[in-house]
């Protein structure tokens, strides 16, 4: 148990060292979700219109409706990124040589899982921090709550991320992943506006929204912030996780990469 | 057994009667609702005569005044049974009213006859008619008694009436469609909002001349949606809540430097305001949304919103547990 841990926490102290070390990368990832919010967001204000929705009991700000929807983007950008440098650590051949450590290979993926959904928390916790600072706060308790919802989001994320970095072959076709797993998954889920909305032009698009896992992330996150449980978020998020993770460790193949 | 259900509905039954109530009229459904302002919910719906606006309660809570503006009434209703005890002879289209402090004297607006008409409520005969400007609408009352405002929507002006006399004394010019005047509690200030145009007018009361001007600017709100209506000085005496119309805000404003302190955010065309018996919280009556925004008066927060009947207008707070 205690060399699980040392192994386990080795490679998360890897993937934090390389998040601290790429200034740029997380000045990004923060740049990102703050132009949504303080540009997208002001503009779209008065469109949008106002309504209640749960968990909300009143009536509230497009800025605050969106916090949750930017949160789950850094982490869904996150668990693109690591899946990036998993390709990136296939094809320097530092994968294999983990996968080489007396550890099953859930093992390992999971390490590095729990690793990179850890930088991708660490990242929110910054973007909830300066929302803050321009007046999108929410209760203190909720920031407690949300902890969980994020950490389940980001690891639901980041598997698909390895799920993804199973299937990609080469670095450079990752600009692939961007425009059909990325962009999607954002746009068609209840990050920007309720699906509500979304039905009000499209009922196949608001249905494709509802069976995306990322509006589920994102309404877990939402319901969290306000200190309420939404249940079916919570299931597919979880049922989501498992299934990514389960693809992602039965088609890993550490020399995929087509040299 | 029995004895222990029986001392739990006793012990049960004074606090659901204890609640204070937030009284609501509703003017497309000829109704009133009761919200009790501890669980924000609505309790109890009465039905009054035909387009309900102003409502406020007697200084002794014993009875509750609705203006039945299409009625052509002003109604008493008993507020712990929703009967209507009687009518008022109120003049035509009664709009908004305030009683003085003598719990006696009711002075009412009729919009469409320009005249402010005083009641006495316990004779329930009309003690004088005042001609003011046209279409008055908004009314205050010093905390004193002395001086009664009517202002009046299509001449832009605050006719100033004496109460001994039943006579205008002075007439204030103001920007368009003036629709509700407010004295502040000490009776030095008089503020006086301008519908259409867009300000707040203060003035000082021993003088009658105007002390200031309050503009409202609102990040992607049109300036001809910033309409103030409704108004109400804080517990303090240290800001002025200013419903704002279709720009579906609340302007806190500064009482004594007459800044805008912040906006917030309520449902769709806010006309008037309440602040709960005890003081915590503002209920606010949002008219095209059908509903009732909640404001914490600590955070100045929005906390609920709570649906009531359509178009909610006018609102009046009852202590229950006195």
């Amino acid at each position: 148990m205690r060399r699980a841990i040392i192994a386990a926490s080795a490679i998360a102290q890897r993937e934090v060292a390389r998040f601290l070390n790429q200034r740029a990368r997380f000045f990004a990832a923060l740049v990102r979700p703050l132009v949504w919010l303080l540009i997208f967001a002001a503009g779209f204000r008065a469109a949008l219109g106002l309504s209640i929705i749960a968990p909300y009991q009143t009536y509230i700000t497009y800025e605050t409706y969106i916090i949750p929807g930017l949160c789950g983007m850094i982490l869904l950008f996150s668990g693109m990124q690591s899946s990036l440098s998993l390709i990136h650590d296939r094809e320097s051949g530092t994968m294999r040589l983990m996968l080489t450590a007396p550890w099953p290979r859930w093992f390992t993926l999971g390490a590095k899982l729990m690793a990179s959904s850890f930088v991708g928390l660490l990242q929110v916790a910054v973007f909830l921090a300066i929302a803050a600072c321009f007046g999108i706060q929410m209760n203190i308790m909720g920031y407690i709550y949300v902890i969980p919802a994020l950490f389940l989001s980001a690891l639901m994320l980041g598997a698909l991320g390895l799920v993804l970095s199973a299937k990609v072959r080469q670095l450079e076709n990752f600009a692939g992943v961007m425009n059909f797993v990325i962009f999607p998954m954002f746009f068609c889920s209840s990050a920007l506006y309720p699906i509500w909305k979304m039905k009000e032009s499209s009922a196949f698009l608001a249905r494709l929204c509802e069976v995306n896992p990322f509006t589920h992330s994102v309404e877990l996150i939402r319901f969290a912030l306000y200190q309420q449980m939404n249940w079916p978020a919570l299931g597919w998020t979880t049922a989501a996780t498992i299934v990514f993770f389960v693809i992602a460790t039965v088609g890993y193949e550490p020399a995929r990469s087509k040299r | 057994m029995i004895r222990t259900l029986l001392l739990g509905t006793c012990l049960c039954l004074p606090y659901a009667a204890l609640a204070d109530e937030i009284w609501v009229t509703n003017e497309m459904d000829d109704t009133v609702s009761v919200i009790d302002a501890g669980t924000l919910e609505v309790v109890t719906t009465y039905a009054t005569g035909e387009r309900p606006r102003g409502i406020t309660f007697s200084r002794d809570f014993s009875v509750v005044y609705i203006c039945a503006s299409d009625s052509d009434a002003v109604q008493v209703m008993d507020p712990n049974t929703g009967e209507i005890l009687h009518d008022l002879p109120s003049g035509e289209d009664p709009e908004q009213f305030v009683i003085a402090p003598d719990d006696r004297l009711l002075y009412i607006a009729n919009e469409d006859d320009a005249i402010t008409t005083v009641v006495d409520t316990q004779t329930r005969r009309v003690v004088a008619q005042i001609d003011v400007g046209v279409e008055p609408e908004g009314m205050g009352i010093s905390p004193d008694g002395l001086l009664q405002v009517t202002t009046s929507e299509t001449t832009n002006m605050a006719h100033w009436i004496d109460t001994q006399t039943h006579e205008i004394v002075a007439n204030s010019l103001v920007d368009s469609r003036p629709r509700h005047a407010e004295f502040s509690p000490d009776g030095a200030d008089l503020w006086v909002s301008s519908e259409i145009g867009g300000t707040v007018t203060v003035f000082d009361v021993q003088t009658k001349a105007e002390k200031g001007k309050i503009r409202f600017a609102l990040p992607n709100v049109r300036p001809e949606k910033l309409q103030p209506v409704g108004m109400r000085f804080s517990p303090d005496e240290t800001k002025v809540f200013v419903a704002l119309g279709p720009a579906n805000h609340i302007a806190v404003v500064d009482a004594q430097t007459f800044e805008v302190l912040d906006y917030i955010l309520v449902g769709r065309r806010v006309w008037h305001m309440e602040l709960s018996p005890d003081n915590s919280k503002l209920f606010t009556t949002n008219g095209v949304s059908g509903d009732v925004t909640v404001i914490d008066m600590n955070s100045l927060k929005p906390i609920k919103t709570v649906k009531v009947g359509r178009f909610p207008w006018g609102a009046s707070a009852r202590p229950t547990n006195q």
